[in-house]
C-alpha cells in the first residue's frame, strides 16, 4: 500500500488543459443543441465501433487516460445508449453494423448528437464502400460534427466532442434566461 | 530421411520472408502431410484460397525451422478439397472464412458461414474473378446457429456485437450454470469491411497503406509484412538503415501495446490504480514516439523500399530517456501488482490453457507463450536487423492470466531494451530505396512477428501494377477459438478479465 501511495504521489497531477472547440469541425447545427444546454455541463458519451481498424479506439481509450482526463471535465462513456447524450462513432459502417448501429441510434434519446471520428467515419476512408462497408456514419445514420485523421489525436477528439456540444446558439440561450 | 525432410527439399523457395518454401501438392500428399506435419509438431500459420490464375488452396506451416506453404489445386468451386481441423482445429475458421470469400468449401463437417453474415446475398463471392455485380440488400440481422447446450438449469446470455466500453465489436453466447461458464461460443466477422476484396482495387505501391489499417494497433507489423512481400517479389533489398528503424518502430509498437494492456489488466482486476499509471507510461511513450516518428500511432512510417521518414538525433535520444523512465517506473508499478492481494487473487489461475491443449489447439503468439509455446519470430526465424539483435525469449507455462501478465511485463522490458540497443547500433545512409512494381504473376510472403505474434501476407501482383490478391492473416485467427476453451468453468464476471488478457483483434480477424 505504501508503494502504491508512494508511486501515485511522485506522479501527481499530470492533466492539461482541454482543447477549445472548433467550428470548422462541424457539419450541421441542431435546434437540439438549445436542449443541451439546459442540461448542463455533465455529458454521457456511447462510443460504437461501426466497422473501424481499432486505431480510433485507441485514440478515443487515451481521452480517459490522467493527461486529457476526460472526466474531469464532466465527460464520461457510459454503457448503454439509453444512458447517453452523444455518440461517438468510427469506422467505414460494415454492412454487419449497419442494423445495430441504427438500433444504438434509436435507442437513444432525444436530443442525441453524433460525432463520427476518423477519416472513415468521415468518408469511408481507405476502405470506401463495397459489398462490406456502408462507408462514412453519415450514410446511416445523421451525423453533426466529423473528425477527420487517421487516427485522430485525442485533443482533436475532444476538440470534436466540445464542438458538438458548444453551440454558440445554445450558450447565447442560456444567459437569455 | 522422413517422409517430411524429403517433400521440404521438393519445395521452391518464394520471395520475401526468409525461410519460406512453397510445394504444389496432390490431394492425397495435401492429407499426408498435414498429418506429419502435426505429428511432427509443427505448426498452422495460415490457410487461405486463391482465385485466380487458378483456384487454388494454400496452406502455411512452421515445420523443422521453415515456413511450408502447400498449394492444392481445387478443380472447380464445387469440387471441395479435404479440410485440415482434424490435424490444426485452427484450420476450420479459415477454410469456413475462405468458403464465403471464394465458394470453394472444406469437407469438414462445420460448414455454417463465417465471415458472411445476411449483409451480402449468399450467391455473392466477394473474391471469385467473375463474380456478379453487387447489388445492395435491405440490411437485416442473420440467423446464425449457436451450439446449444441443455439441461437442468443451464441457460444462454447473449452478449454483444456492440460492447459496453471502447472495444470492438463480436458477439459472445454463453451457456451457464449458475455462474459457471460451460461453454462459450463466438460470432465474429460485424467488422468485416471487404479489405481482401479491396486490395484488389489497389495498386501494389499503395497496398501498405491498407495494410497497416487492417489492425490499427498493429500498423508496423502488417505494413512491414506487407513491404517485406512486395520488395522480395521486385527483387529489391531495403538498405540497413531502413531495416533497423522498422525493428524499432515495431519494438515501439510492442511497447505501447503492452504498456495499453498492462494498465487494462489492473483495472480489470479491480486496481484502477494500475490504469491510471500504465495509461499515463502509454501517452507519455506516445508523445516520445511522436516527437521521433512525426505520428503517434505509426500507420504511415513503413514503405515500400524502406521508411517514410527518418527520425532527427533528437527524436531517438527522446525515445532511449523515455524508454528508462519507462522501464523504472514500470517495474515500480509490477512490485505493487505482485504484492496486491486482490490482483494477484484475479490473475492466478483465472483462464488456464495448459502448455497440452494450446499445442493442441495451436495457440500462438504472446498467448502462446505464456501456455509454454515458446515460439518467436525474432528468434526462431529472424528477419534483419533480428538476426543481429539476439532478442531474450520470454515464455512461461501456467496458462493462466497471471502468466500472460508475467510475459507481457518481461516483453516490455525486453522490448525497451532493445530499443536502446537499436538506437546505438543504428547503422548510417539511407533509409528509402526505389522500388519498381513486380511482374504480373509473382507470388510472395511476409511474416513479422507483431505484439499479438506472427502477423502473415501473401501477396500476389497482376498486370499493370495493380494488386491480383493480398491475403493478410492476424495470428488472432489461431487464438480466438482457444479463448473458448479458456473460460471453460470459470465465472461470468471473470470473462471481461480473461478476454483482456488474450486481447485478440477483431477487425484483423473479421477483414
Ligand atoms: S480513420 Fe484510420 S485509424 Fe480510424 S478506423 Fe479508419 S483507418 Fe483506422
Amino acid at each position: 500500500m505504501w508503494k502504491l501511495l508512494r508511486q501515485t504521489g511522485c506522479v501527481g497531477i499530470v492533466t492539461e488543459p482541454p482543447p477549445g472547440s472548433d467550428e470548422a469541425l462541424r457539419i450541421a447545427d441542431s435546434l437540439q443543441l438549445q436542449i443541451k444546454s439546459i442540461i448542463g455541463r455533465a455529458l454521457c458519451i456511447r462510443q460504437i465501433d461501426a466497422g473501424s481498424c481499432n486505431g480510433c479506439e485507441l485514440e478515443i481509450h487515451a481521452l480517459n487516460n490522467p493527461v486529457y482526463n476526460i472526466e474531469g471535465l464532466g465527460i464520461k462513456f457510459v454503457a448503454s445508449p439509453r444512458h447517453a447524450d452523444l455518440l461517438l462513432v468510427t469506422g467505414p459502417v460494415s454492412r454487419s453494423m449497419e442494423v445495430a448501429l441504427r438500433r444504438t441510434y434509436e435507442a437513444t434519446p432525444d436530443p442525441k448528437l453524433v460525432v463520427a471520428i476518423g477519416d472513415c467515419g468521415c468518408t469511408g476512408g481507405i476502405f470506401g464502400e463495397n459489398y462490406a462497408s456502408t462507408g462514412r456514419v453519415a450514410n446511416v445514420i445523421p451525423v453533426n460534427v466529423a473528425v477527420p485523421g487517421c487516427p485522430p489525436s485525442p485533443s482533436r477528439i475532444l476538440a470534436g466532442i466540445l464542438t458538438a456540444i458548444s453551440s454558440p446558439r445554445a450558450i447565447t440561450s442560456v444567459s437569455d434566461n | 530421411m522422413d517422409q517430411l525432410t524429403y517433400w521440404i527439399e521438393q519445395a521452391k523457395p518464394m520471395p520475401g520472408a526468409p525461410g519460406v518454401c512453397q510445394l504444389e501438392v496432390s490431394v492425397e500428399t495435401w492429407q499426408q502431410l498435414a498429418r506429419d506435419i502435426a505429428a511432427d509438431g509443427g505448426r498452422l500459420l495460415a490457410l487461405w484460397v486463391d482465385c485466380e490464375p487458378a483456384m487454388t488452396v494454400r496452406v502455411a506451416f512452421l515445420t523443422k525451422s521453415i515456413v511450408l506453404v502447400l498449394a492444392l489445386a481445387v478443380a472447380e468451386s464445387s469440387a471441395g478439397y479435404p479440410g485440415l481441423a482434424d490435424s490444426f482445429p485452427a484450420a476450420a475458421r479459415m477454410q469456413r472464412a475462405a468458403a464465403d470469400l471464394c465458394g470453394v468449401r472444406a469437407d469438414d463437417f462445420d460448414t455454417r458461414p463465417w465471415l458472411r453474415h445476411a449483409a451480402w446475398p449468399t450467391r455473392y463471392f466477394p473474391l471469385a474473378p467473375e463474380r456478379q455485380a453487387f447489388e445492395k440488400t435491405e440490411a437485416v440481422s442473420d440467423e446464425y446457429r449457436f451450439v446449444r447446450v441443455t439441461g437442468d438449469g443451464v441457460h444462454e446470455i447473449p452478449v454483444g456485437p456492440v460492447h459496453a466500453g471502447i472495444i470492438e465489436p463480436g458477439h459472445f453466447r454463453f451457456s451457464i450454470v449458475g455462474e459457471k461458464i460451460l461453454k462459450l461460443e463466438e460470432r465474429l466477422g460485424y467488422v468485416h469491411k471487404g479489405i481482401e476484396q479491396r486490395f484488389t482495387q489497389m495498386q501494389l505501391l499503395v497496398g501498405h497503406r491498407l495494410a497497416a489499417r487492417i489492425s490499427g494497433d498493429s500498423a508496423v507489423a502488417y505494413s512491414w509484412a506487407y513491404c517485406q512481400a512486395l520488395e522480395g517479389m521486385a527483387q529489391v533489398v531495403i538498405p540497413p538503415r531502413a531495416a533497423w528503424l522498422r525493428a524499432l518502430a515495431l519494438e515501439c509498437e510492442r511497447i505501447a501495446n503492452h504498456l495499453g494492456d498492462l494498465g487494462a489488466l489492473g483495472n480489470d482486476a479491480g486496481l484502477s490504480f494500475g490504469l491510471a499509471q500504465f495509461s499515463r507510461l502509454k501517452e507519455l511513450w506516445l508523445r516520445a514516439g511522436e516527437a521521433a516518428f512525426a505520428q503517434r500511432y505509426l500507420l504511415d512510417f513503413i514503405v515500400p523500399g524502406g521508411t517514410g521518414m527518418d527520425p532527427s538525433v533528437n527524436g531517438l535520444s527522446g525515445l532511449v530517456t523515455c524508454a528508462g523512465m519507462v522501464g523504472a517506473t514500470a517495474s515500480e508499478i509490477r512490485t505493487i501488482y505482485d504484492e496486491h492481494a486482490g490482483v494477484r487473487d484475479r490473475f492466478t489461475g483465472a483462464g488456464i490453457v495448459t502448455p497440452e491443449l494450446a499445442a493442441r489447439l495451436g495457440l500462438t503468439g504472446l498467448a502462446g507463450r505464456a501456455s509454454g509455446q515458446s515460439f518467436d519470430l525474432r528468434v526462431d526465424l529472424p528477419c534483419e536487423p533480428y538476426t543481429s539483435l539476439s532478442v531474450t525469449k520470454v515464455w512461461r507455462s501456467n496458462g493462466d492470466v497471471a502468466a500472460r501478465v508475467e510475459v507481457r511485463f518481461d516483453e516490455l522490458s525486453e522490448s525497451l531494451r532493445l530499443v536502446e540497443q537499436i538506437v546505438q547500433q543504428l547503422p548510417d545512409g539511407h533509409h528509402l530505396v526505389d522500388v519498381a512494381a513486380p511482374a504480373a504473376g509473382t507470388m510472395g510472403t511476409g511474416i513479422i512477428e507483431g505484439w499479438r505474434g506472427a502477423v502473415f501476407i501473401a501477396l500476389t501482383a497482376a498486370k499493370d501494377g495493380l494488386i491480383g490478391r493480398c491475403h493478410p492473416h492476424d495470428p488472432s485467427w489461431q487464438n480466438w477459438p482457444v479463448l473458448e476453451h479458456a473460460v471453460i468453468g470459470n465465472i461470468v464476471p471473470d470473462f471481461p478479465l480473461i478476454n483482456k488478457s488474450f486481447n485478440l483483434s477483431y477487425s484483423g480477424h473479421d477483414l
